[in-house]
């Protein structure tokens, strides 16, 4: 069988698996976030957080309340990182440096999992386990909150309540994160990733040569790294690494966990509002564009343009064999338009254009599918924004899920729209322009340069977190400046999401007419895809011309 | 306003109370648990799939490592070893307190160079053709630990191994047959030979002859 065929194939049983899962699942999540019962254990928890897990939260009070978990989730893994060499199973690492204690802190609380260390030379099996698998379970789970806050805005009427953000916190990692991690870990554990709390030992190996050999509690670290689409490697070499990947299998095991919540997301959003078709629409329009963006880029990568690529005969270099090139690109794909940034294969050594097409994929906002919860609530604002657009042409007042989009609505709905790509084009400008931090770029000889300085913020600001590894990005200044990226790309987000979600869950419902747009057809599909597609193209396009582009074209 | 501060320093102290009681639950209880199943239940895998030779840990047969001629002082002299099937290049020197990749962009004029150089001396090395070197010989891995090559790379290595042990090469060359594994499912990944599995087997196959 050629390598293109097996890859089709691939992609299809990908597709198929997703596709029989999602509604169940999707109707599950629904079910777990509008049940008013509670479990005896999450009763217990709720009272050691002194929370009253039946009272309802207008959204100023969900907002401090997010914050306040996130600062502290923030201060928490700032702190075991610095005192790492104080507890348990440190493996003798020393503290974290501070510039990069916080570089590391805000990324895993931010969902983003961008790192400036590396895993095996930098930190302990506790810190990995009690900092850092922790925030990859809690923030995918206030991505959800956050998202099912803002479906509830659509539902409710008349009323400020946007439910309780405790209660969507616990009840995102106990009864949907944490039973498929669990699973998920037993899968792996059987296919070969390790888990155990051994320290690094030193092997002669079969020619004479010595090895150490690392340990480590991988498993149940990598499976809510991809079921959360946080992405933070254990190891540095991240899903590239036979002991958190082993083979062809996990490998399509950590696909399906990265892409299950965000493609089953819009199914809850259609339960929820009570519509499925309005899910599926959200959903054909993140199906559509993952979808021709996994074909782009398998076909790039199988054509290896690019000087050193066409002498090798392959696009190989920083991918695996057991791996192959379509379950690269097929990985590469999923992982920079959710928002995980975990890699089985280097995106720095990919064809120029396979390299532009994960960068876009990122720009694009991580809303085809997006993040866990940060896809559905980022393609929500893109839909309203959609709508606008569509009621400006016929002259009509814009009305989304029976809620008027009014101009407050849409200045909230702008300001989400810019934070980002203000934050990555002035970012990268300043950077490149002092001559200190351009000194960290590997490949300063061509266009390459500017793409791992514009992909790094790109990544950060978008709490993608994976990276065009070229750059040294271990420096004071880009700890600092990329670890606040992270933080604006998070959390002013969120806070214009939930002021959005508490605005909405104010007004009356309107009655449909037959001048309402029909949000559910094919027609407002592609003018939500072309939006987000013409939005972020004229917003990066110049800058993805003078670095992917050029490279590739040249 | 009285109800309302207190409401404040509530919800930021739930903050903190959260954390603690989300980190015994997912960060100290779930991964012990896991630990445990994993030792009971996987234990070989759990540990790394370590590869024992004469009862003697070799490796894993996850890593890569390298087939080096090793130096008097223990240490690689950076000499690929010729009576050994040689791994790809590795940005890591097969070491895993350093797992990576190059990220050599593909216009990169050092990487270039570099491709050339080992497209040559693969291709002197085993005395065959340049363009018989496939692409994996040449390009470093992204784990800088892999442990496979593809079969294409393996059976340019065969006549050069087999001539430094004074093997049959139809022997050798029957013994990498024997270690390509092809496809998972048929259809998920690449086909691929795990060049220490294969080295050990050449190891057995050399005693006995």
């Amino acid at each position: 069988m050629s390598p293109t065929v097996a890859g089709i194939l691939q992609l299809s049983l990908l597709v198929a698996l997703l596709a029989a899962v999602h509604r169940p699942f999707g109707d599950y999540m629904a079910k777990v976030y509008s049940s008013e019962k509670h479990t005896r254990p999450e009763r217990w928890i709720y009272k050691a957080v002194g929370a009253d897990p039946d009272s309802g939260q207008r959204w100023g009070i969900y907002l401090r309340s997010v914050l306040a978990f996130s600062m502290f989730s923030l201060l928490g893994l700032y702190a075991l990182l610095r005192l790492q060499d104080k507890l348990p199973w440190s493996l003798g690492f020393a503290p974290m440096k501070a510039d990069q204690a916080f570089n590391t802190a805000a990324s895993f609380t931010a969902n983003t999992n961008w790192q400036s260390y590396s895993g095996e030379q930098a930190v302990g099996h506790f810190v990995q386990m009690a900092g850092l698998t922790v925030q990859n379970f809690v923030s995918a789970a206030v991505g959800m909150a956050v998202a099912v806050a803002l479906v509830r805005g659509f539902v409710r009427v008349r009323s400020g309540e946007i439910g309780n953000f405790w209660v969507d916190l616990v009840r995102g990692c106990v009864r949907i994160l944490l039973p498929i991690a669990v699973v998920g870990t037993i899968v792996l554990v059987a296919s070969g990733t390790i888990q155990n709390l051994a320290d690094p030992h030193t092997v002669t190996t079969l020619s004479g040569g010595h090895q150490t050999v690392t340990g480590g509690p991988v498993a149940s670290q990598e499976v809510v790294k991809e079921l959360g689409t946080n992405g933070g490697g254990f190891y540095n070499a991240n899903s590239a690494h036979p002991f958190e990947n082993p083979n062809a299998f996990t490998n399509l095991v950590e696909i399906f966990l990265i892409l299950v919540i965000p493609f089953s997301l819009p199914r809850t959003f259609g339960t929820l509002v009570g519509s499925a078709k309005q899910g599926y629409a959200i959903l054909a329009a993140m199906f559509t564009i993952w979808f021709v963006f996994v074909v782009l880029m398998t076909w790039t990568e199988m054509h290896h343009n690019g000087t050193a690529l066409e002498i090798a005969g392959g696009a190989t270099e920083g991918k695996e064999q057991r791996i192959g090139v379509p379950g690269s690109s097929l990985f590469a794909v999923s992982t920079t338009m959710t928002s995980t940034g975990a890699v089985n294969s280097f995106h720095s050594s990919f064809t120029g254009l396979g390299g532009g097409i994960t960068m876009l994929g990122m720009m694009l906002g991580e809303i085809t599918p997006g993040g866990v919860g940060s896809g559905l609530y980022g393609m929500l604002v893109m839909a309203i924004l959609a709508v606008f657009v569509a009621g400006l042409m016929v002259g009509r007042t814009p009305e989304y899920l029976g809620k008027k989009i009014g101009a407050g609505e849409m200045k909230l709905v702008a300001m989400y729209i810019l934070v980002v790509p203000a934050t990555i084009l002035t970012m990268t400008g300043v950077a490149l322009a002092l001559p200190g931090e351009r000194a960290s770029i590997l490949n300063s000889d061509s266009p390459h340069g500017l793409s791992e300085v514009l992909y790094a913020y790109t990544s950060g600001a978008n709490n993608n977190g994976s990276a065009f590894a070229g750059l040294s990005a271990n420096t004071e200044y880009y700890n600092v400046t990329i670890g606040l990226a992270m933080l604006i790309g998070r959390f002013v987000t969120i806070a214009l999401v939930l002021a959005l979600a508490g605005r909405l869950a104010e007004q009356r419902q309107v009655p449909e007419t037959v001048g309402t747009l029909k949000t559910h057809k094919p027609l407002f599909v592609g003018t939500l895809v072309g939006v987000v597609v013409i939005v972020t193209g004229l917003t990066f396009f110049p800058a993805l011309a003078l670095g992917p582009l050029a490279e590739g074209l040249a | 306003m009285a109800t309302n501060a207190s409401t404040r320093i509530r919800v930021f102290l739930a903050g903190l109370r959260a954390l603690l009681v989300l980190t015994v639950v997912l960060g100290v209880a779930y991964p012990l648990a896991m630990t445990g199943i994993a030792q009971v239940a996987f234990s070989d895998q759990a540990n790394g799939s370590k590869v024992k030779v004469d009862g003697k840990e070799v490796g894993s047969s996850l890593l890569g490592q390298s087939f080096d001629i090793v130096g008097p002082d223990g240490k690689s002299t950076g000499q690929p070893d010729p009576k050994w099937f040689q791994p790809r290049p590795s940005a890591g020197n097969y070491d895993p307190l350093a797992s990576g990749a190059s990220n050599y962009g593909p216009e990169n004029a050092d990487f270039i160079q570099l491709v050339k150089d080992r497209k040559a001396q693969v291709a002197a090395f085993n005395g065959v053709p340049e363009d018989k070197v496939p692409a994996d010989a040449v390009t470093a891995s992204g784990s800088g630990l892999d442990p496979h090559i593809s079969k294409a790379y393996a059976l340019i290595q065969v006549d050069r191994v087999a001539k430094e042990r004074g093997l049959d090469p139809a022997k050798v060359k029957k013994l990498v047959e024997d270690h390509v594994d092809g496809r998972v499912i048929g259809i998920l990944g690449d086909e691929r030979v795990n060049v220490l599995e294969l080295n050990i087997a050449l190891q057995k196959l050399a005693a006995t002859k």
